[in-house]
């Protein structure tokens, strides 16, 4: 079959537009200049600035600290979620409902998270927006824990009944250790979705110490300088690196499952 | 000792059982032998407790099985996937039940090693189920359910992941395996020749209701119902009326030799039913018989199939003989049987 060549042309333009500014981001961020528009040398200036910026350092402290407790939480309610939609209800409505939260507007969960906290008049700070991360994170953690318990086989928790394991002592050895790719999976895509969240956080954080995104978006306030470059950098290899992991981890769980 | 007394479970407006009472012995190998979607597999999930029915009791030797929880019945299921844990090698999906009974670690050590030895799997304890084939697969998830010693094991379709070689094995040590554990074994099967060959007794399915419950010889021998007739064994059917003789009136055929099993009552419908090694092919000259054409001779090794269009028959009339056959298609011949070879029953209406 003849292959048209015209229809490369939108092919590679998107490639060109989704990857061409990050290209130039993680370029400018060896800028040995002030600007962050003109290349006038390499260095690796802005990645040393970067590390002795104080505010910097508290943001990405913060940051892991959310993002590592936002996982934690959400890792284990989405799991359990996964597990109660999957195996304990056959309602569409309430798989709905679930899942809900990763599809709804970052504005919406954040206006209405901060109205919830002031109605319960809980003081904002880190564990608030840990809170918030683990909220929308757990539906993510579900979906795709859920994806994983759907293809499982659950005659194996029968048959671990069958031989005299109680519900308890199935669910931990026999139903886990199946979803443990998932699990993974599920925990890297939390970390990072609660990485780079700025709008939640910025609603619900109050006057505690900002995370990073926040540190970001007021340094840019005076001005994009390639310090941000330099800082953007490095978060894009966090993040890809996890994702990466996240589709690794279940690719090779499912080449087992399929054994 | 297993007693199974006025089952239903309905699952929607479909009725998978329907009213099933069951007794089964002590040290029995039975057989719940049906086309799928027969219940059966309800009826065997209910023994195991993954299903509750609708109404009716299960005891075992009087005990009552419904109140208690899967892990807490003297029953084994074994799973028609196996439902071998992938994650676990042989010897650690062996060892599962008796750890979840905290025995001794020495003595689970010891059982785990006898039952691998038994089912001929010793060399293979250390694999992952992954790296076994169907029939080994099979063979740790029978030593993952004898292990524990149950009362009563059932089977789920055994043998129906096997191909045709390894299953005629798998059969014989099946039984071997029943005759040294004498554990009651309740199998499951669609398969009426594994049913045959392996069951003490079988118990035939239609629709959710039990239709015969017999040894394997009376079932191929004296069906009492059109279904037993037509799912166990190939059998040669014809449709006509009781005559008070030891024959049918057929419409078509005029009389029929046979044997009533029951007493019928004359001009009641009724199905006659030979088996094509009782059919006997003559000359087509011969004085009785009916007259027909043969259609097609297929030739299995020990016997030869020949099928024979009778004209006003719907079905060619099948005929067994041994070895190779010494008609060929297109031959005319007259088919025949004795009345002692075929059995007349009633038609339910």
């Amino acid at each position: 079959m003849r292959r048209s060549k015209i229809l490369y042309v939108p092919f590679w333009a998107t490639y060109v537009f989704l990857y061409l500014p990050i290209v130039v981001l993680v370029v400018m961020s060896f800028n040995s200049g002030k600007s962050a528009y003109t290349y006038e040398g390499f260095s690796l200036k802005w990645y040393g600035e970067l590390a002795a910026d104080e505010r910097v350092q508290t943001g990405v402290v913060n940051t892991l600290i959310v993002a590592a407790g936002s996982t934690a939480i959400a890792t284990v309610l989405g799991t359990l979620l996964a597990v109660g939609l999957v195996r304990h209800t056959r309602s569409k409505a309430l798989d709905a409902l679930a899942l809900m939260p990763a599809v709804l507007p970052d504005l919406v969960l954040a206006i209405g998270l901060l109205l919830f906290y002031g109605l319960i008049q809980m003081t904002l700070g880190l564990y608030s927006v840990m809170l918030s991360h683990a909220l929308f994170s757990m539906a993510f953690v579900a979906a795709v824990v859920r994806t994983r318990l759907v293809g499982a086989d659950s005659s194996l928790e029968e048959a671990s009944r069958d031989l005299g394991a109680g519900p308890v002592s199935t669910f931990v050895r026999i139903t886990l250790p199946q979803l443990t790719p998932g699990i993974v999976a599920g925990a890297l895509l939390a970390f990072t979705l609660s990485l780079d969240e700025f709008v939640i956080a910025f609603f619900t954080i109050g006057n505690a110490e900002p995370t990073l995104p926040i540190v970001i978006y007021s340094m840019i306030r005076f001005g994009v300088t390639p310090k941000i470059n330099a800082l953007a950098a490095i978060l894009l290899l966090v993040s890809f690196t996890a994702v990466i992991a996240g589709q690794r981890l279940t690719k090779i769980g499912e080449s087992r499952a399929q054994d | 000792m297993l007693k199974i007394d006025g089952v239903t479970r309905r699952f929607g407006n479909v009725t998978a059982l329907d009213d099933v009472s069951l007794q089964i012995e002590q040290g029995e190998f039975f057989a719940l032998l049906g086309p799928s979607g027969c219940g059966k597999t309800t009826l065997l999930r209910i023994v195991a407790g993954f299903e509750t029915p609708d109404s009716g009791r299960v005891t075992l030797d009087g005990e009552d099985l419904l109140s208690k929880a899967p892990n807490r019945r003297p029953i084994s299921l074994m799973f028609q996937s196996y439902a071998l844990f992938p994650h676990m090698t042989v010897a650690k999906n062996v060892a599962y039940g008796l750890e979840r009974e905290r025995l001794p670690r020495q003595e689970i050590k010891q059982r785990v090693g006898e039952v691998l030895e038994t089912v001929g799997l010793s060399q293979h304890a250390s694999r992952k189920p992954a790296q076994l084939s169907g029939g080994q697969r099979q063979r740790v998830a029978l030593a993952r359910s004898i292990v524990k010693r149950p009362r009563l094991l059932l089977l789920d379709e055994p043998l129906s992941a096997l191909d045709k070689k390894v299953r005629a094995d798998m059969q014989l040590e099946l039984k071997r395996l029943q005759h040294e554990v004498g554990i009651t074994f309740v199998v499951v099967t669609h398969d009426q020749e594994e049913a045959m060959s392996l069951a003490d007794r079988i118990a035939v399915f239609d629709s959710g209701r039990v239709c015969q419950v017999d040894e394997p010889v009376a079932l191929y021998e004296r069906p009492r119902s059109p279904f037993v007739a037509d799912f166990v064994g190939a059998n040669n059917l014809f449709h006509g009326v009781a005559s008070g003789l030891e024959a049918l009136r057929s419409e078509k055929f005029g009389m029929l030799p046979g044997t009533p099993l029951t007493e019928l009552e004359a001009d009641s419908a009724a199905l006659l039913a030979v088996r094509p090694e009782n059919v006997e092919l003559a000359d087509e000259n011969a004085a009785r018989g009916l007259a027909g054409s043969v259609l097609d001779v297929s030739f299995y090794g020990g016997v030869s199939h020949i099928s024979v269009d009778v004209p006003d028959h719907p079905k060619p009339v099948l005929a067994a003989v041994q070895g190779a056959a010494s008609v060929q298609a297109g031959a005319k011949v007259k088919v025949r049987w004795n009345a002692k070879d075929a059995v007349i029953m009633a038609v339910d209406r």
